[in-house]
């Protein structure tokens, strides 16, 4: 405060002494801060009659502003200012920002989607952020996946096929890999002849008689493996059930497996137990149709698509 | 003439006055709340929590996971992106208390329900960095070793019921249930069954991959997977919750 403002207003006090000599003084509320004070007062009067505000019997005031929008089925409607309008008419916005890609995405197919550039790069910066939202707390951030929980989406490799139409449906509607537990159908013996047989694929130094027997049995009508995993072990697509002729794993984790022993083992928990555990979740009604879309070009871009 | 000096002087006056002023407040913006007939949405589907998802819902209460996840999404474009629909109150009108929460550590809850497997939920609240290595949540281990406690769980439904929440102990309140939920929901939310319920709900999902007992896990996962699954948005137009506002 200035020396001659000081002088102007003589200081008054409360009226109290403290100690002798302690005096509180009682200056009035600064200018504008008053003028903030009563220019609030009547913003709050404004905003009763504009937005929805006083409750009164059963029902509330609800302002004079009005907001508009379009639903889905493309009426236009006229309401009282509320937010779940206001986020119908931003999504009318955005939608329409949007537009000119979506439109594309939903007229090409997946295959131009993959071949026009402005297109790839709108899938791969969208579909990174569905990606990590939805996708990466099991496939993992990159899509590596997790040995013994969700396969790897990097690689050739794929249990229920790399096309787009194959990944779309997979998305879509969800998967659930299911194989039946063995034990007490197969003995110890036979197991550690199908692992024995199984890993020979891989030319690891098993004992090339037990695997002939692994052979046998796995074209057998007592371990019937074939029957899901195919004649040639490849595995059929249909099921999901995996190639065990490649050297990738997704449940028996037979690379982090150092000796012969422990690789056997590993394959033979997996006979012994069965497999329930694969479920990729359904995304239908969680996602849109488009995003799906986005994502099936994303997952096929990650590397490995057909 | 009232002077604003007589007031500040008198503490024990002060102290009466100001709580009737912020009373006043709370009761003009508040209480109408409950008379207000738009303030509960009218949708299919939400019903009250099965015996196991109720047990489920107070591991989650105790384990203070409202600390750091919130129930609640609101009318916002970037969370309709990320989560989903916003919540309704309706999907929370038998929820005593309701678990919106106001602090957002982790993602909001409200509609994780089907969003991942059982295997996931148990590996992620097991030991969330084995799946999502950046996470901050903390482990809860214990959670699959601790035999769930079912002992009193009439009487929680029992208090529920006091608060207004439709689980039956009579035959006649049992008719009711069937007539607004179909008889599936009501015998669930027989009172006079509910032991019964929660083992068959727990042996026949087997939550947490042990089917040889019934542990904590079984109930906060079948808690989880329910969360947001309630109401099948599906069935509504867009704006169809626009006319409750
Ligand atoms: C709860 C964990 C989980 C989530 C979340 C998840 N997945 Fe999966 N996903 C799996 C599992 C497990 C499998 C393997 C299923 C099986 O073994 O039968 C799988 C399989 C797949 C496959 C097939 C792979 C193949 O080899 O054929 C694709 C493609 C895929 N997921 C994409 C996605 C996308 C895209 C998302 C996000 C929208 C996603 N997943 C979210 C667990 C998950
Ligand atoms: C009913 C069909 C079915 C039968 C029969 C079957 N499997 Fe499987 N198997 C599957 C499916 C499906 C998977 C993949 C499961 C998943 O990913 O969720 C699988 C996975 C495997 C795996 C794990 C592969 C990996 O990546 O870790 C091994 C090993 C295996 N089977 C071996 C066998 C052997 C040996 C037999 C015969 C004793 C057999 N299976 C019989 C369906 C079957
Ligand atoms: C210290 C804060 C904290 C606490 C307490 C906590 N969480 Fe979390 N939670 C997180 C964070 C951060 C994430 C995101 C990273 C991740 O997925 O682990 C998360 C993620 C989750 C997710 C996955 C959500 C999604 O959509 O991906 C679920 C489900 C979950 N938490 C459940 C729980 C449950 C149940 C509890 C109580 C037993 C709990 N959390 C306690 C911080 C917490």
């Amino acid at each position: 405060m200035s020396a001659s403002k000081q002088q102007a207003h003589v200081p008054q006090t409360t009226g109290h002494v403290w100690d002798g000599d302690l005096q509180e003084y009682n200056n009035p509320l600064p200018n504008w801060w008053l003028m903030a004070f009563y220019a609030s007062v009547v913003f709050a009067v404004i905003y009763w009659f504009m937005y929805p505000a006083w409750p009164i019997a059963g029902t509330f005031t609800t302002g004079f502003k009005t907001i508009t929008y379009v639903n889905n089925k493309g009426v236009e409607k006229t309401v009282h200012w509320n937010t779940r309008a206001l986020l119908l008419q931003e999504t009318n916005e955005a939608v329409k920002a949007q537009k000119p890609y979506f439109d594309k995405l939903s007229s090409m197919s997946f295959e131009q989607i993959a071949k026009d550039p402005e297109m790839n790069s709108f899938v791969l910066s969208a579909g990174k952020e569905l990606f990590s939202d939805n996708c990466a707390p099991c496939h993992q951030q990159g899509g590596a996946g997790k040995v013994g929980f969700a396969p790897n989406l990097t690689d050739d490799d794929w249990l229920y096929g790399g096309h787009f139409s194959e990944i779309n449906h997979t998305i879509t509607y969800g998967r659930h890999g299911y194989m039946p537990p063995f034990a007490g159908v197969l003995t110890d013996q036979q197991m550690t002849e199908l692992a024995d047989y199984i890993l020979s694929f891989e030319k690891y130094p098993v004992n090339p008689a037990s695997a002939e027997a692994g052979n046998q049995l796995f074209h057998s009508e007592t371990a019937a493996c074939y029957y899901c995993h195919g004649a040639d072990a490849k595995g059929r697509k249909v099921i999901g059930s995996a190639n065990l002729t490649d050297s990738i794993w997704l449940w028996a984790n037979v690379p982090a497996a150092k000796t012969i022993a422990d690789k056997e083992a590993a394959i033979k928990t997996v006979i012994t137990g069965g497999l329930n555990r694969g479920v990729m979740p359904t995304w239908q009604g969680r996602l849109s149709t488009d995003q799906i879309k986005l994502l099936t070009v994303y997952v096929h871009d990650l590397g490995g698509g057909q | 003439m009232f002077k604003h000096e007589w007031l500040e002087t008198n503490i024990g006056l002060l102290t009466i006055l100001t709580m009737l002023a912020i009373s006043i407040g709370g009761l003009v913006e508040i209480a109408p709340l409950f008379f207000i007939k738009n303030t509960v949405e009218k949708v299919d589907g939400v019903r009250p929590y099965t015996p196991l998802e109720l047990r489920g819902r107070d591991i989650y209460q105790r384990e203070g996971c409202y600390l750091c996840h919130s129930q609640m999404i609101r009318p916002f474009r970037d969370e309709a992106l990320r989560y989903g629909h916003y919540s309704l109150a309706a999907e929370s009108q038998y929820d005593h208390p309701f678990q919106w929460g106001s602090k957002r550590t982790g993602p909001d809850l409200a509609r994780v329900g089907k969003k991942y497997s059982n295997e996931w939920m148990v590996a992620h609240l097991v030991s969330p960095r084995s799946l999502v290595p950046e996470s901050v949540m903390p482990n809860f281990p214990w959670l699959l070793t601790t035999q769930l406690d079912y002992s009193d769980i009439e009487d929680r439904m029992r208090a529920l019921r006091i608060a207004g929440v439709p689980y039956s102990l009579t035959k006649a309140e049992y008719d009711a249930n069937v007539k607004k939920f179909g008889k599936q929901t009501a015998d669930m939310l027989d009172i006079n069954k509910a032991r019964q319920n929660l083992i068959k709900q727990a042996e026949d999902n087997d939550y947490d991959g042990d089917p040889s007992n019934i542990s904590e896990m079984d109930a906060l996962v079948a808690y989880l997977q329910v969360l947001g699954t309630m109401v099948d948005f599906s069935k509504y137009d867009d704006d169809e919750f626009v006319k409750y506002r």
